[in-house]
This record gives structure tokens, sequence and C-alpha cells, in this order.
């Protein structure tokens, strides 16, 4: 029989910053845990009652334990809070040379393609030492990419994107969890992240998509092709960037900020893109006409993120 | 006193009339108060057995006892049920409608008709909820997240959400029944700082119910008619957002917690200041704290969300107010133990109760700290952990607190002392129980284990398995405890008015079981909240 395991993996330098931070955590919680109970047996059998005529002489309420049982909690977690929101905010933003894989939740698997169009359902392949971007929507309920290994977690939540990134740093399977309840085969929405030496990614990547479990793809099924065709029939007139355009250019600006009517600002991202499709009067951008109709009878949720994949790759294309 | 148990017995709450009609149209709020503990009681046996039946089924890794659907119903119920129709309506429905009026010497609650309208309400809604179950079940989760409960989801999620709709005016009257009775009826001489801290705990419960129980009304009708007639608040196919639900949801649920966990305060108290023959530590800092936190408690229901989508500067702000909710928790703790000091301690039934309370919720509390985290948060949400942490605060504490109390008032609402040897033996089985139960929850949380998983990875296996063995043991106790409770009904002897010798107005002043009308003679107030040295608690046999 194997030993019982009471740790989860590490598989990443950030997973062990959390756990030494959980370590500090749980340093507070057994001393105050211990120090309590502890009082309450030796108070129990030191004051037990002898008789009824045993009446405690009145203890007067001392201002000091009221004042050092507030600062010193307060400290203690002024502490947990500032550690926590630090690491929580340094790792909040994905680094520039993130390779992107776009996640979908659906009831109940996972549904993952990497950058060059080759699809995966619920094993997500990886190489080591690379941070990953997902770039992460439902196509129903509300999901959770659930890392244990890496101590991350981002729902999945239909109608927009999420985006959550870690940086693999050991070889290994680990587990993948949908962590919000999803319905009926819930449990079953689960999957393995393969960390893979570098070479034997780029040569997995690049094999054959006919073999083993893996589901056929085409070349076609690159979303940034697919969205090319999508965006040249009906995008084009307003959204190239030309001079005298009805509409603002977003060719080349995903990634950029925008400058609104009203003087606020937007960053141009996948949620920008897909509300300005559905909803194109919400957000209009300066200096340019409210005279956009919404797409959202017309294009599919798919057809959406094709045209997002699109102006995406050709942005990047742009910035090289 | 001990001549009259022998002749022709006093005319009492319970002997002044014993027709089915003088129950179900009593206006009394003792016999409201006893008619809650009964349909209370049914309501958590219901919850309790549909928890045993998924610890059956989680006790290995493979799915071997139910079908996914069917286990995905069960914990649905025991949810809903332990939360809406045990926790919420538990200490204030029993002991609340019960000893409000008496320790602040009125004769009855303020609005005695509303306050029976409001059992029938609780009935009403538990009569839909049950339907539900019956009807074929609810597979939402009790926290009934949208788009899956107002779309996807495939059973009974109207009629659940109805019930636990109609019962939220429940919580609603009752709320406004205290806080008008507290204000409006206190005898003379019962000053604001005179105030038992149990009546300053229901006080500051019934703000919260009050104040957020329209919310999840709301909230809840909007489910009912995005599922019902295709509104699209919450479905993001019409427009509408998910995430929403969410914020809507837990600005009610989380006060929610604090109005299951602040009245079990006002018991611990009371408990802990009779068997330590002492006024609780810091009286005042006890009574304020708990305004404080039903104040704070409606400002960080965010950090139900950090993984939600939510903004992370929102975040930010969610998770310093709810370390700062821990301050004033952590000095009731502080000051409950410091009760202890130089007192003069008996560890009866009721006081084993309120001292293990004390240990479990504190640990309640420090994980807590860690959910609140916000690095660590991201790890462990929708993890065991996070199970492990509410079932302490609401087993652990709330259960526990009110286990106490009907321990200790049962000889006030009945007159009759329950074996005390059993008593003992049922509250030490049942603190075991929990510890096995729920403690390994917490590894197999911070190991990854997600929450209301029907099939497993079988590293989790150990944890899972001593976590149904220890809810099989705990189950145990609460039978023993049942058993001796009911067996000391069909006792003889009564226990005289003031068994224990505590303080208060109840105990008192009141006969055990009470007048009708609670006090024979108008009740006038000269002495402080938990006076032990006054003579006249001992005189009285």
């Amino acid at each position: 029989m194997k030993a019982v395991k009471t740790a989860p993996d590490v598989a990443s330098s950030y997973a062990h910053q959390v756990d030494n931070l959980y370590a500090y955590l749980l340093g507070v919680s057994i001393f105050f845990t211990i120090a309590i109970c502890a009082l309450i047996i030796y108070f129990s059998v030191r004051y037990r009652r002898q008789s009824d005529a045993d009446r405690p002489e009145a203890t007067k309420d001392g201002k000091l334990l009221e004042i050092l049982g507030s600062v010193i909690p307060f400290v203690l977690v002024m502490i947990m809070f500032f550690w926590g929101a630090k690491l929580y905010f340094d790792a909040r933003i994905p680094p520039k040379d993130s390779i992107e894989v776009l996640v979908t939740g659906k009831q109940w698997m996972w549904k993952l393609q990497h950058p060059n169009g080759k699809r995966e359902i619920n094993d997500l392949h990886v190489p080591v030492g690379v941070p990953i971007k997902l770039t992460m929507t439902s196509e129903d309920v509300i999901h959770s990419f659930y890392l244990p290994a890496f101590r991350k977690k981002m729902d999945v939540v239909p109608g927009k994107y999420t985006q959550m990134w870690f940086l693999p740093e050991k070889t290994g399977e680990y587990h993948i969890f949908c962590a919000e309840y999803c319905g009926t085969e819930h449990s079953l929405m689960i999957g393995k992240l393969i960390v893979m030496e570098q070479q034997e990614y780029a040569a997995w990547l690049a094999k054959s998509w006919t073999d083993g479990n893996t589901p056929v793809a085409a070349a076609s099924d690159d979303p940034a092709s697919a969205g090319k065709e999508i965006f040249e029939a009906n995008c084009t007139v307003c959204h190239t960037g030309k001079p005298g355009a009805i509409g603002p250019d977003m060719m080349h600006a995903f990634g950029t900020m925008r400058q609104l009517e009203g003087g606020e600002e937007i960053l141009m991202d996948e949620n920008y893109v897909l509300n300005s499709m559905n909803n194109p009067n919400e957000h209009i951008a300066k200096g340019y006409p409210a005279a956009m109709t919404s797409f959202k009878a017309n294009l599919s949720s798919t057809q959406m993120k094709q045209v997002i994949a699109y102006l995406k790759s050709q942005s990047e294309a742009s910035a090289e | 006193m001990n001549d009259s148990a022998k002749t022709e017995p006093k005319l009492n709450y319970l002997n002044a009339g014993n027709t089915v009609k003088s129950w179900l149209f009593t206006v009394d709020h003792k016999r409201i108060g006893v008619m809650y503990l009964a349909s209370i009681v049914v309501f958590f046996l219901v919850g309790a057995c549909a928890a045993a039946l998924f610890r059956m089924e989680l006790a290995t890794a493979a799915p071997d006892v139910f079908s996914n659907d069917t286990y995905n119903k069960l914990f649905t119920m025991h949810g809903i049920i332990m939360v809406f129709f045990f926790l919420i309506p538990a200490v204030p429905g029993v002991l609340g409608n019960f000893l409000v009026p008496i320790m602040i010497g009125a004769k009855d609650v303020a609005f005695p008709r509303l306050n029976l309208a409001s059992w029938y309400i609780y009935m009403l809604g538990g009569s839909f909820t049950l339907a539900a179950v019956l009807l074929g079940g609810i597979d939402t989760g009790w926290t009934f997240y949208t788009p899956y409960s107002s779309v996807y989801a495939d059973s009974n999620v109207i009629l659940a959400g109805t019930g636990v709709f109609i019962t939220g005016f429940s919580s609603i009257l009752t709320g406004l029944n205290f806080i008008v009775t507290v204000h409006k009826m206190r005898a003379p001489g019962m000053r604001w700082m005179r105030l038992p801290l149990f009546i300053w705990a229901q006080y500051a419960t019934s703000i919260i119910n009050i104040l957020g129980t329209p919310v999840l009304a709301i909230t809840l009708l909007l489910v009912v008619f995005e599922r019902g007639f295709g509104f699209g608040i919450f479905d993001p196919a019409k427009g509408g957002d998910p995430v929403l639900y969410q914020h809507l949801f837990w600005f009610y649920s989380h006060p929610a917690v604090y109005i299951m966990i602040l009245p079990g305060f006002g018991v611990v108290s009371e408990v802990l200041a009779c068997f330590s023959r002492k006024r609780i530590y810091g009286y005042e800092f006890v009574a304020f704290s708990s305004l404080a936190i039903a104040a704070i408690g409606f400002f960080v229901w965010g950090h139900h969300m950090f993984t939600s989508s939510q903004s992370e500067y929102a975040a930010l702000i969610f998770s310093i107010l709810s370390f700062l909710v821990g301050i004033p928790t952590s000095i009731k703790i502080f000051n409950w133990t410091a009760t202890l000091y130089k007192g003069s301690i008996e560890l009866t039934a009721p006081m084993i109760y309120t001292l293990g309370f004390i240990g479990l919720f504190m640990v309640g509390g420090l994980t807590g700290l860690f959910l609140a985290t916000m690095a660590i948060n991201v790890h462990l949400h929708d993890t065991y952990f996070v199970v492990a942490h509410f079932h302490y605060v609401m087993v652990g504490g709330m259960m526990m607190a009110w286990l106490s109390g009907i321990h200790f008032w049962w000889p006030k609402m009945f007159g009759k002392m329950y074996n005390e040897f059993w008593a003992k033996v049922g509250a030490v089985v049942i603190f075991f129980g929990f510890n096995f139960t729920f403690f390994p929850q917490f590894i197999a949380g911070y190991m990854g284990m997600p929450r209301r998983y029907h099939v497993y990875d079988v590293a989790y296996q150990p944890f899972q398995m001593l976590s149904t063995a220890g809810a099989f043991f705990m189950g145990a106790g609460l039978i023993i405890c049942l058993v001796t409770l009911v067996a000391s009904l069909f006792r003889k002897e009564s226990c005289g008015s003031n068994p224990w010798k505590a303080t208060g107005l109840e105990w008192t002043t009141a006969d055990s079981p009470p007048h009708p009308h609670n006090f024979e003679a108008p009740v006038v107030v000269d002495v402080e909240a938990y006076d032990y040295t006054d003579e006249r608690i001992y005189q009285d046999a």
C-alpha cells in the first residue's frame, strides 16, 4: 500500500510561495488553538466548583486584555492580508512571452487549443519553463479551471473571457479539476496537465494530429484563419484603420488602450471585442459615430471567438 | 415548592390546554417556541439523513452507492434544509421565541399573532421545499448558482426556490417582532446595559434578518422568473450576467452566516456565566461586538468570489474587511475564556457543549483567515477546506451552541431534568465525532480535492473514509442526545424552578415551566445581569 499523501504536489515556485504563507497562517492558528484549549482545560480543573456555597470573587474587567486582545490579532492578520495580497497581485499579469492556450469549458469537458490550432480534450500538454496563459470561456454554465499543484484557479464564465497563467517548473503529470459545481458529471470534468521537456513539446506540437485520443484537426481549424474570412466579409469596410473610415481600427490595436467618448479609456482585450460585437454602442470610440449594429444574431459565439483570434494574430504580427 | 409538586400541578403554559387546536391557534410565544422546536428537529433529521447517505457514497473514491445525479441531489437537499430550515431559524425560532419576552420581563412578544404567522410561513416554505425533494429532487447545490439553476438544471429549482423565498418572510417577521419587543416591552428597571447577552445577540441577528433577507428573496425571485418566464437577468445568452447573481446571493448569504452564529454567541454567554458563577468578562464589549459584527458582516460578501472574475481591487477591499471582522470575534473568544478565570466551574452537559463550542468555533474562525487571504483563497476556494471551515463554524459553532441552549433551558421549557450522565456522554461523543468528520477535510481540501465531487482521485480516499466513520460516530452522539432529552419528558419529578441556580428573570422570577403569562406579578428589575452574588438565586429550591 502506498503511503498516504498529506500535501499537494508543488510544480512551481509560486506554489512554494503560497505554501510558505500557508505555513505562517498554520503556525498562528495552531498557537492560538493550543493556547485557548489549554487555558479552558486548566481553568476547568483549577477552578472547579467545590460546593454550592462556592462564590467566586468578582474579577474586574481589565482594559489591558481588551487592548492586547485587539492589537495582537490585528497585527497578525494585517501581515496575512498584505502578504496574501502581494502574492496575488505580483502573480496577476501574465508575462509577455507566455504561450496562449484557449480553454473552453463545456458540460463536462475541457476543450483546449494551442496557438498553432492543435486541439486537445481534457489533456493539456505544455513545455517546462515557459509561462502558459489560459484565455478561458464557457459554452454553458460556470466552470472553474483548477490546477492544485500550481495553487491556481479561475472561474470559466459563459459570455466573457477570464484569464489565468502559470509557470510549470517541473515535468510531470498534474491534476486539472473543475472546481465550480456544474451539474451531473461535475466530478468527471477532470483532466491531466502534462508538463514536458521543451524539445519534446515542440515535437508533440508538430506531430500529426491523428494519433491516440487527440481529436483530428485540419489546418483550417486554426481559429485565426477562420476569423480572417469572417472579418473580411463583415468588418473590413469600417475597421481596418483606413483614413476616413466610419469605425475605429480594430486590425492593429489589440492589447492597446482605446480612448472613448466621454474621456474614459478601455483596454482592447477579448472582452472588449466580444462586447463590441454584441453591444456595439456600449463603448463608443472617441471621434466615431455610434453607427454599428449588433452582430449577436449574425455570428455564433464560435465565430466571434475566431474573429478575436484573428485580431490578436494581426496585432501580434504588426508589433513584431 | 416541593409540596406543590405532590398536590394539584400549578397552571403553566403546557397544561393550560391540551387540544390540538389549543396548540395550532396559540399566540403564546412559549408554545410557538415549542412548535418550532418540534418542526426544526424534523427538518434537522431529514438533513442529517441526507448527509449520512452521501457520506456512505464518499467513503470510497469510486461511485458505489448512488448515481451522480442522486448524489448531487442529496448534497443539495442537505445544504438547503440545514441552512434555511435548521441553522437560520434554530436559535431565534426555538430559544428566541421562548426566552426573549421572559428574559426582559414581558408577557409576550410585541406582535403575538404575527409570531404565530411566522411559524405557519416557515412550515409552508418547508412544505414547498420538501415537495421539491419528493417530486424528484433538486441538484443545484444550496447556492443556486446561475446560469446552471436558471437555465440548465433539470430539476425542481422553482419549487425549492419558492420554498426558500417563502421561509425568508418568517425570518423577517420574527426579526421585526424581536426588535420591537426589545425596544418597547422591557420591564421597569431592565435598562439596555442590564440585558442578558442572549438578548443583545438576538437583537443584532434580527437587524441582519430584516436588512438581508429581502435581498435573498429578490434574488431567488429573479432566478424563478428567469427559469419560468425566460427573463434575461443572469443568462449571458440573453445579455445577463451570471456573476451578478453571486453578488446578490452572497450579499445575503454572508451576513446569513452571522444570522446563524450570533444567536449562538448569546447562548454561550448565558451558559458560561451560569456555570462559572460569574458575570461575562467585558460585558459591554461582548454586547457591542455583536452589533459591530452585524454591521461589518454586510461588507465582506466578495470573499466568496475571489476567483469569480470580479475586479481584483474589489477583492482587495473584501479581503481586508474580512480580516477586520475577525478582530471582534477573536476578542469574544478571549473574553469567554477569561470568564472562566477564578470562576466556580461546573461541567454540566450544557457547559460541555459550550466549552466544545469555544474550541470548535475558534478553529472555524482561524481557518476563515486562510480563506480571507487572497493568494491562499485562490487555492482553497471550492475545495473541501471550505467545507470543513464552514462546518466548524456552523456545526461545531452554531449546532453545539444550540444544543447547549436546548440542554440549558430544557428544564425551564418542560420542568423536567434529563439524565445528566447520558447527556454528557452525548455531548462528548458529538464533540469527538465532529472532529473525526471534519478535521480530515481540511487536509483533503489543502491537497486540492474539490467539493461536490461524486467520484474523486484515490489519493483523497483516506481522509474521506475517516470523515465517513466520524459522521456515523457523531450520528450516534446525536441519537443519544435525542433519546436522553425525550426520555426526560416521561419523568415524574419536577426539577424545581431554578435547577442550575442561575440568574436572569427566566430563572429567578418565572416558574419551570412558566405560567401562561410568564409572570404572576409585574416584574421590576433592580440588579445587573449575571449578578451571582445575589442571594435570591440560591434561596429557591
